[in-house]
């Protein structure tokens, strides 16, 4: 903190002496300098670029071996592997020379390792991978983390379908209610979809028993949860069960973490280094994918939401108000509406071929319970038909009319068919298989089912994909723009300051070095608006300095030199504070509500600002000090 | 340097040029519009690196073949390098739309690589709109009492109209000469309501000071020795700030172009505002002395 000025009993003499400042500034900033020094340091280090890779469904672990075996593949297809380790979190790094290098390696490796028609054995992914020292390494040094801009890969932001959410888990909680209903023997009356909107409605024959099914439903339908009320379906006696807003929004968080579990599991599946999924706000999940090239793979990959249903075919006994008519193959069928099962009860899933058709199958395991549930309705059954129903999940974007204002809401459209129809042989365990799609459908099956269910539908409202390539230049510019702002505000200063210009050059390359290495050590992410921060950083910086110098020549009209210089400090202080402050609250502002690239440049010009403070202001007075402070001055050139 | 300008009797032309710059943006803005882009609009664009310079018209006849009747293509920075732009199609999903074009240049050019695929959902898009508007109004709130606080009304008020003022011509400015506004360019206007602020804020600080230090004087003197005491510092500062926007500009390639364009128009509408706009709407309001009596307590005050 700037000290107050001078007592005003203190005349100014013409050869003032010496100002003192303690040794504990010295030594203040010779620290930080340091400290500043060795954090920025492991920026100097680009890193190698690398092809990374972990074991899948491989009984060989990567060790020294393999990774010296595929660094002979490599190098016999031209590609030089500067060296290779293996990680402590499993798997092994190899470095190569460049991007394309690393593009055609991967492709390679993926051929070597991967032999068609078997599962997966190892994942190849593109990486970075660090050269910073060890030592540097071992104290906590990191470089800052490129952003997807610099690096290149695949962003994407998915928006989940929060009705069709809610819609399935109240779907799910009516059936509940009715084999409640059919357990206490209170009759229903069967009918409707049940579900419309956040209430669930129930119709009964009399008032009496809609009376019983309220006691029933108490335990699991109440406050705060639920409101249960009398209402009229289908003109008849009838309950409105509502899903209050608590609830609502418990249904919401729930859905979007089964579906960001659900993204982990098919990110694992696609093979990327260091992947992120976060949520974003109350219903949308965002994904960066780091040098992912290609886009249209990943997205078949994340927002696919299919699901299976299995159902029984029609038996004599069933009431036409129990089924529906499907097309299979070109025939009409009926199938009962009762789902017996669905894939979320599914362990594993694996894509195979039929031994004896060779026609493509999943292979399906199932958990303990679904198995359980699997084997009870399809033990009385045998000798009947099952159905297994295919869902996908298609985006659709419709256009409403709201108030005169054009409203586009994003949904999407469930596609069900029918694959397969077979009869049942024996009662059905955890294992069994399906049949009747085609290879890319059983795949892509498997795959899914394999991932996890998502509990809703999600579609992408945003995506920015960066090709390797663009990131690299990116880089090349945002470095020459830096370094060639810096090196022209550090010429003027000098030629327009003289020796205070210096030193406000030395106090700029300090705030330059510590900047960098308070968000390498925040672990702050480097963007292209990042860099654009830090040049702006660069030329506002010396604002304070400035501030201080022209106050010390006015000074220097009245004062004598070490008097002015401190006056100069002094003065200047709280404007240079009101200042920063006020920039401060504009860039956390732009922090708030800019996304991804734009809070990249909030906070290179936040973080600038306060070092820039310190630097300036503190670091140019001990400077400042240690070139005028010890001698009497009598001219000061500035 | 020492100045003695006579910055305050210049004020009545000033005020003319000022209003007129803003009638112009605003006019602008309304009739001719702002060239909003994909980040605000939501749509698809696309930008692909050919081996070599390449026809447009070729890659727009492809593009039409392929059935993408509506896409706009032009070259991006340098002849080797294309972007395609779609605009958002109401009812269809579009996020595919980016990878789609890309294959079909693929397999019509040799070598074409995908430097950047970028989509933005409409209503993406229109969230950040609001966003945008709600941060500026935000801001300008904010920096009103903060410097209410500091200050006082009368200086709260001279500075955010300096704000005002900056920020509708350097919106006008893109709306004039067509330039499209996009996300960096509404982080740059941000950028220069935080500049233009720091310089009201530093001759304010120096009216107070010479309005409660200086026993004579009108207030028109009082300011315009003010004036010319920060003169040299407002305008080394934005040379400074200049110096590398330009470095900026120059080196730092197309997707920060538009940043660096608008923050530099901030910087020197921001510099010209805090004198001729900040200073000026404090002598139209009639500043007096009793406006800034001095507080009883004040940490660090200069006055003797």
């Amino acid at each position: 903190m700037a000290r107050g000025p001078g007592a005003p009993g203190n005349a100014p003499s013409r050869a003032a002496p010496p100002t003192r400042i303690g040794a504990w500034r010295y030594v203040v900033l010779a620290l930080v300098a340091a400290l500043g020094g060795i954090y920025a340091a492991p920026n100097l280090f680009p890193p190698d670029f690398a092809l990374q890779v972990t074991v899948d469904n491989s009984e060989r672990p990567v060790d020294a071996a393999l990774l010296a075996e595929l660094a002979a593949v490599l190098a016999n297809a031209g590609i030089a592997v500067k060296g290779s380790e293996t990680m402590a979190a499993g798997g092994g790094l190899l470095r190569v020379g460049g991007s394309d290098d690393q593009l055609r390696g991967s492709a390679l490796l993926q051929e070597h390792l991967n032999p068609a028609g078997r599962e997966r054995q190892f994942v190849v992914a593109l990486n970075l991978a660090s050269t910073t020292p060890a030592w540097l390494e071992g104290i906590g040094g990191v470089p800052m983390t490129l952003g997807l801009d610099l690096k290149g890969g695949a962003h994407f932001v998915l928006q989940v379908d929060m009705e069709e959410a809610l819609a399935k888990r109240l779907g799910d909680e009516a059936e509940k209610a009715r084999d409640r209903l059919r357990a206490e023997r209170v009759r229903y009356r069967r009918g409707a979809e049940p579900v419309q909107g956040d209430t669930i409605r129930l119709g009964f024959a009399t008032a009496e028993l809609r009376d019983r099914a309220i006691d029933v439903l108490d335990e699991d339908f109440r406050l705060p949860d639920y409101v249960v009320a009398e209402a009229l379906v289908g003109g008849r006696p009838g309950l409105a069960i509502t899903v209050q807003d608590v609830k609502k929004r418990e249904i919401e968080a729930n859905a979007i973490e089964q579906n960001l579990t659900g993204l982990r599991n098919r990110i694992n599946e696609l093979g990327v280094a260091e992947p992120l999924v976060q949520k974003l706000g109350g219903s949308r999940i965002v994904i960066d994918l780091p040098g992912v090239q290609d886009s249209a793979e990943a997205k078949r990959k994340l927002d696919k939401f299919a699901n299976l249903e299995f159902r029984l075919e029609a038996a004599a006994d069933n009431r036409p108000s129990e089924l529906e008519a499907w097309d299979y193959e070109g025939r009409v069928v009926q199938l009962n509406k009762r789902v017996i099962l669905t894939g979320d009860r599914v362990v594993h899933a694996a894509q195979g071929r039929d031994q004896e058709t060779g026609l493509p199958v999943v292979n399906i395991r199932l958990d303990s319970q679904g198995g359980e549930m699997f084997h009870d309705a399809t033990a009385p059954n045998i000798g009947r038909g099952m159905a297994v129903i295919f869902i996908e999940h298609k985006p659709i974007v419709t256009v409403d009319e709201v108030d005169g204002e054009r409203v586009e809401r994003h949904g999407s459209r469930a596609e069900k068919r029918v694959i397969s129809l077979a009869t049942i042989r024996d009662a059905l365990g955890y294992n069994f298989q399906i049949s009747g799609l085609t290879v890319r459908e059983a795949q892509e099956l498997a795959f899914l089912l394999r991932a996890g269910a998502l509990a809703a539908p999600m579609y992408i409202v945003e995506e920015r994909t960066v090709g390797a390539s663009l990131g690299e230049e990116n880089i090349e510019r945002g470095m020459l723009a830096v370094t060639a702002g810096f090196a022209l505000v550090l010429v003027f200063m000098a030629a327009y300051y003289k020796v205070f210009g210096l030193i406000a050059d030395l106090a700029l390359t300090l705030n330059l070095v510590v900047l960098l290495a308070v968000m390498s050590l925040l672990g702050a992410t480097l963007t292209l608006p990042g860099i654009a921060g830090i040049v702006l950083t660069v030329g506002m910086a010396v604002d304070a300095n400035v501030l201080i110098f022209s106050r010390i020549r006015e000074e220097l009209k009245t004062n004598a030199p070490a008097r002015a210089i401190q006056a100069g400090y002094d003065r200047a202080f709280l404007t240079i504070l009101d200042a920063n402050v006020t920039t401060l609250f504009v860039a956390l502002i732009l922090f708030a509500v800019g996304s991804g690239p734009v809070a990249g440049f909030a906070v290179t010009l936040s973080i600038g600002i306060v070092t820039s403070m310190f630097t300036a202001i503190f670091g140019s007075r001990v400077l400042v000090h240690l070139v005028y402070g010890r001698r009497r001055l009598t001219k000061v050139r500035i | 340097m020492t100045f003695a300008l006579d910055f305050m009797g210049r004020r009545h032309i000033a005020t003319v040029v000022s209003t007129v710059l803003v009638l112009v943006s605003i006019g602008s803005v309304a009739f001719v519009g702002l060239q909003r882009g994909l980040d605000f609009t939501g749509g698809v664009e696309v930008e692909l690196g050919f081996p070599a310079a390449v026809e447009i018209a070729r890659v727009r006849a492809v593009l039409a073949d392929a059935g993408f009747d509506s896409a706009v293509v032009q070259s991006y920075g340098a002849q080797t390098d294309i972007l395609v732009r779609m605009p958002p199609v109401e009812g269809v999903d579009q996020s595919d739309l980016g990878n789609r074009v890309a294959a079909a240049l693929a397999q019509a050019f040799d070598g074409v690589s995908l430097r950047r695929n970028d989509f933005v959902g409409p209503s993406v898009g229109e969230e950040l709109t609001e966003n945008g508007g709600l941060a500026l109004l935000v801001a300008l709130g904010v920096v009103m009492f903060y410097i209410m606080w500091r200050f006082t009304g009368k200086f709260s008020v001279g500075a955010v109209t300096a704000l005002v003022h900056d920020v509708v011509i350097v919106v006008g400015a893109f709306s004039v000469c067509g330039w499209t506004f996009n996300l960096p360019e509404l982080a740059a206007l941000l950028a220069v309501i935080g500049y233009s602020l720091n310089d009201t804020i530093v001759v304010s600080d120096r009216i107070r000071e010479n309005f409660r230090a200086m026993r004579r004087g009108t207030p028109v003197e009082i300011v315009n020795r003010s004036l010319n005491q920060t003169i040299g510092r407002t305008l080394v500062t934005s040379l400074t700030t200049l110096l590398v926007l330009g470095a900026l500009l120059l080196a730092g390639g197309e997707q920060v172009a538009g940043f660096a364009t608008a923050l530099s128009i901030g910087v020197v509408v921001g510099t010209y505002s805090s004198i001729y706009v900040a200073a000026n709407a404090l002598l139209a309001m009639g500043i007096t002395k009793q406006d800034l009596a001095l507080p009883e307590k004040e940490g660090v005050d200069p006055t003797p």
